[in-house]
Parts: structure tokens; C-alpha cells; sequence
């Protein structure tokens, strides 16, 4: 079984638009994964049914019973957090500054401090429109534990390609460098990087190769409106070659891209030929030479 | 007064507008910008001010002190995180997983996990003109951006008591970083794109923002592209619009070389003038 990763650092690079593209090209021959559980777009373009559905709990946010509750005020003493205050004269965690770290429970002396696991989001097991099988989900809003998530959306899609007898699984993964990425790019085959000629993608197209350098990971990266700034294309094709990171595609700036968005398709299935060759050849490339 | 510039979906131009609406607002205000994105912090490229000062960001964390430790275990039992774990005749820690909640270290009977700091980033503060400018950069391979959120907010907080505008460049998303970044803020501009994932991911922003109970408006950036319902949806929930910036790629292009925009597009110029005028007749409000 293999994973390929999709990542790009900075957001609106084109990212869930291309891995859409590639999950309608490859069609019930992979698992699809969204592992972009904050702010989750693909099932806008993959249309799932949502077929099964299940809470996720994770973490622990403290709660004071009031009526055993002496007010000894040793909780909001080692709480780091702020998240304790008394209003009132009662002591009240605020849910949202708790890190759930257990600390004010273990030592009340009354014991009137529960830990609560909170439900932080859903996952769900889909078919897409196009047939495939995808996995995805919906993180609450201000929630922690976003990695976690992002692990669970991952075993899934992981136990599903095993039991269907598929090769790939394709993820979506999130932008940035922190917890979630990290944690879409566990177990990763091979990462596809998307970025595009701008000062902005080029600063965090370095930033993730830094961390899957880390991580020790293959990966090959797509240019996506490399037409809009030639010459900062050229600079990142000159990083891309210092780093021994294939590229495996430069796409041209396209509105195109905006319109088949707003008729929930893909590029590929929109009339654009030359986006559509360049998009197939770029998973061929993938699938048949890297992973 | 603390303006945070959000958006749910990444890419919408949160950094555009946080940039030259900073720049813009120098003329008639004192402005510092702050860009809290630590995870990929994006403003400075177009900022490009003078270094005036750094300084290293630390979390704190547990050190193992093997010669009093007993092994008993209970620091491994109240960790909610697996950052510390005994392993045979070892007590290990792992810095990325751990939260800084001190239990662990003050629990111990032997005091043989005293907390030492560990740097996690860095704040860097630069003026150029009038325009201070903040940026705060998470290290490659720390995955917590909320502890260098809070500080760098501190940072500002320290610094800038009597600045009139202090313009927040917010992480994307709906999840902690974000929280972090705006929650004490008195308003918030959530920047999106009228496109589905545009709206889908403003709707987010939204409801985040409404549980936060923060009064907060939209800019529509890339006018023109996909379709009318970000239009219909603000109308529909009473949002207030503060400006539409139009697709243009010549906008895209100046983005791509790192430049400000607003003086050579003056539509843009138009959009941050209204802007303007809200925050201004806003402030006067907040600060009286």
C-alpha cells in the first residue's frame, strides 16, 4: 500500500483543486483521504454521501462541579493556562483556554474537578460522485487536537485500502508546517508539493521541504500558475534542483480552475484540454515513475 | 484598537490585505502590523522594513534528572500528552508533545523533572517608514504555534500601548491557532473569495467568530471570479461588507514580486480607503 501525500505550505496554491482533479482521474482505483480536516473543501468538489458517519472524541477539558467545590483556589493556582477564573464567586474553566492537561483535577482536594472528553469533530466513510471511496472529516470549531483527527482520517482510509485490496491511498493534506501536517505526513510514500511562483510560495514551499528533510520523505513538486512570475518560477525550479526534488509539472494560470470549482468539478472534466493533459500526465508521472 | 485579519480558507489574501491596508493606514495613523501565521508567516515579504530587534521565543519543558529519581512513574501517569515516559531505568521526554502544564515537574516527589526552556521561534520587529512591523516565526519541526501566538501578542501588547491600530495577519483556519490569534481582538476582517470553497470556508470563519461573540466584517477579495452567493450570503445573515477588491492579474502578479499594490491599483487604493473610514469612525468608538 501506498500514500501519496498532497501538502503546499501556503493555502490557495491549488491544492484540493489538483488532488480532486487526480482522485477523478484515478477514479475506484484508490482510497481518497482529506486529511485537510480544518476548513475541509473536497467533499465540495467530490460530492460523498456521508454514507457513514462518526463522532470523534479526543483530549479532556476540565469541568467544576459547583456544589462540592470549597473554593480553595489551588486549581487556579496551577492552572498555566488562564483557563480558570471565578466569577462570581465561583470558580469556572473556560472550555476554550483549557488545554486538558489535568493538572487542576489531580490536585482539588474535594475531587470536584471532572475531566471531560469533548467531541472535537466527525469522520465519515463516503462514496464520491465519481465512485471512489473517501474518507474524510469536520474538526469543531476551535478545536485542539487537530492532529489526532488527522491520524484517525488516516487509519481509516488505511484499514479500507487493505480490505477493498486498493495500491494507493491520496491525501489531502493541510497547509502550514505545524501538528496536522505532521501528521498527514506519517507514513508517507511520496509527497506532491504544490506551490506556485510567488514570494510568498516560494518562503513556504522551503519551509515544508525543511520538514519532510526531516522526515526523509521523496517528493516532487507542481508549479501551478507558473506563467504569473517566469522568473520566480525559475528560482524555485533552482531550489527544487539544489534539493534533488523532481518537478514533476508546471501548470499555467487559469481561471479556469474558479469556474470548474463553481460547478463542483474538477479541471479534467471541464473543457480545458491543455490543463486536463498536463493534469493526467502529472498523475501518470506519480503513479508510474515515483511511487 | 485590535484588528485581526482572518479568513477560514488559506490563499484568500489575508497577507495582501494585512500588508497594505498597514501601509495604507500609516498616513493618518500610527499602525503596527503583526504577522501571527508562525507556521508560515508571509507579511515580512512585503513589508521588507529595518531589523530594530529580535528576540527568541521558549516553551518550557521538563529535564530529566536521573541522580534523585525513584522511577516511580507518576510523572509518566499525569502527563495527558505522552511527553514523558519511563522507559526501563529512563524517564524520557518528548519536547514536541508537551504542553508546558508544569505537572509533571511540580508533582514529582523528587523534584527530578525541573522545567528548562526550549526555544520555539522567534520574533523579529522592523520598521519601515511609519509602520512598525512584527513578525513572529515558528521553528520547522515545533508543531504548537499557540505559545508563540500568545507571546508575540504580549510582544505587542508591551510595546505598542498607545499605537492607534494594531493590525493581527491571523492564521487560516477555525482551530486553536486561530482562537489565539483573535480572541482579543475588538474586530475582526474575514477575507474570502466568491468561490464555493470560498463560502464554505467564510461560513466557517463565521460561526468561529460568532462564538467568540467578536463583532467582525467581510472584504471579498478577487471580485469578478466564480459566483454570486458569498454576495447573497452576507446579505442573508446581515454581514456587513466593507469592500470588494476585483480579480486582476496584474494584482497577482505585483503580489508574486512581493510588492504593495495599492499604489498602483487604484481600485485597491478605493477598497482600503473605505476600510479606512470604517475602522477610523470604529476606533473613535472603541477608545472613548
Amino acid at each position: 500500500m501506498k500514500e501519496i501525500v498532497v501538502i503546499s505550505g501556503k493555502g490557495g496554491t491549488g491544492k484540493t483543486s489538483i488532488t480532486a482533479a487526480f482522485a477523478v482521474l484515478a477514479g475506484s482505483d484508490i482510497v481518497l483521504a482529506d486529511c485537510d480536516v480544518d476548513a475541509a473543501d473536497m467533499h465540495l468538489l467530490m460530492k460523498p454521501d456521508f454514507a457513514q458517519k462518526e463522532t470523534f472524541y479526543s483530549g479532556e477539558t476540565a469541568r467544576i462541579i459547583q456544589n462540592n467545590c470549597t473554593s480553595c483556589g489551588k486549581c487556579l493556582e496551577v492552572c498555566r493556562f488562564n483557563a480558570i477564573s471565578i466569577i462570581h464567586d465561583q470558580y469556572i474553566v473556560n472550555p476554550l483556554s483549557c488545554e486538558g492537561c489535568g493538572y487542576c483535577a489531580r490536585v482539588c482536594p474535594t475531587e470536584t474537578i471532572v475531566n471531560e472528553i469533548p467531541k472535537i469533530g466527525e469522520w465519515y466513510i463516503s462514496k464520491t460522485r465519481t465512485q471512489g471511496t473517501m474518507v474524510h472529516a469536520k474538526l469543531n470549531i476551535g478545536a485542539d487536537n487537530s492532529g489526532k483527527l488527522v491520524a484517525k482520517v488516516k487509519n481509516e482510509a488505511r484499514q479500507i485500502t487493505e480490505n477493498l485490496g486498493k495500491e494507493i491511498i491520496l491525501i489531502d493534506g493541510s497547509p502550514g508546517i505545524g501538528c496536522p501536517v505532521v501528521s498527514s505526513l506519517s507514513g508517507a510514500s511520496f509527497v506532491v508539493l504544490v506551490t506556485e511562483p510567488t514570494v510568498s510560495g516560494l518562503h513556504d514551499l522551503i519551509r515544508v521541504c525543511q520538514l519532510i528533510k526531516n522526515f526523509n520523505l521523496p517528493a516532487g513538486c507542481m508549479i501551478n500558475k507558473s506563467d504569473i512570475n517566469p522568473q520566480k518560477s525559475k528560482e524555485i525550479m533552482a531550489f527544487l534542483n539544489e534539493n534533488n526534488i523532481p518537478l514533476i509539472t508546471e501548470l499555467p494560470y487559469n481561471e479556469q480552475f474558479s469556474a470548474a470549482m463553481t460547478m463542483g468539478k474538477t479541471i479534467v472534466e471541464i473543457e480545458d484540454k491543455q490543463l486536463s493533459e498536463l493534469i493526467a500526465k502529472a498523475w501518470n508521472t506519480i503513479t508510474n515513475k515515483y511511487v | 484598537m485590535k484588528i485581526s485579519i482572518a479568513s477560514g480558507k488559506g490563499g484568500t489574501g489575508k497577507t495582501t490585505l494585512s500588508t497594505n491596508l498597514s501601509a495604507y493606514l500609516t498616513e493618518k495613523s500610527t499602525v503596527v502590523l503583526a504577522d501571527l501565521d508562525v507556521e508560515e508567516p508571509n507579511s515580512g515579504l512585503f513589508i521588507q522594513g529595518k531589523l530594530v530587534n529580535t528576540e527568541d521565543k521558549y516553551k518550557m519543558i521538563p529535564e530529566w534528572k536521573e541522580e534523585a529519581c525513584t522511577l516511580c512513574g507518576l510523572c509518566q501517569e499525569v502527563c495527558n500528552f505522552n511527553a514523558v515516559i519511563r522507559l526501563g531505568t529512563q524517564i524520557m521526554v518528548f519536547p514536541q508533545l508537551c504542553h508546558s502544564c508544569y505537572a509533571c515537574s511540580e508533582l514529582c516527589q523528587s523534584s527530578s523533572l525541573p522545567m528548562i526552556s526550549q526555544k520555539i521561534g522567534q520574533i523579529s520587529h522592523y520598521k519601515r517608514g511609519k509602520l512598525d512591523f512584527v513578525e513572529s516565526r515558528l521553528d520547522v519541526g515545533e508543531e504548537q504555534a499557540v505559545p508563540l501566538i500568545s507571546q508575540t501578542i504580549k510582544y505587542i501588547d508591551q510595546h505598542f500601548s498607545q499605537t492607534r491600530f494594531k493590525i493581527f495577519d491571523a492564521p487560516p483556519g477555525t482551530s486553536c491557532p486561530v482562537i489565539e490569534a483573535t480572541k482579543d481582538s475588538d474586530f475582526i476582517i474575514l477575507v474570502t473569495e466568491p468561490t464555493p470553497f470560498g463560502l464554505h470556508d467564510l461560513k466557517l470563519a463565521v460561526e468561529t467568530m460568532r462564538s467568540l461573540n467578536k463583532a467582525f466584517a467581510v472584504v471579498i477579495n478577487r471580485y469578478g471570479i466564480g459566483n454570486d452567493e458569498v454576495l447573497e450570503y452576507c446579505q442573508n445573515e446581515k454581514i456587513r461588507l466593507l469592500a470588494k477588491i476585483p480579480n486582476s492579474r496584474r494584482i497577482a502578479e505585483l503580489y508574486s514580486r512581493g510588492e504593495l499594490v495599492f499604489n498602483q491599483i487604484p481600485e485597491m487604493a478605493q477598497a482600503l480607503k473605505d476600510i479606512e473610514d470604517y475602522l477610523l469612525k470604529l476606533s473613535a468608538k472603541v477608545l472613548s
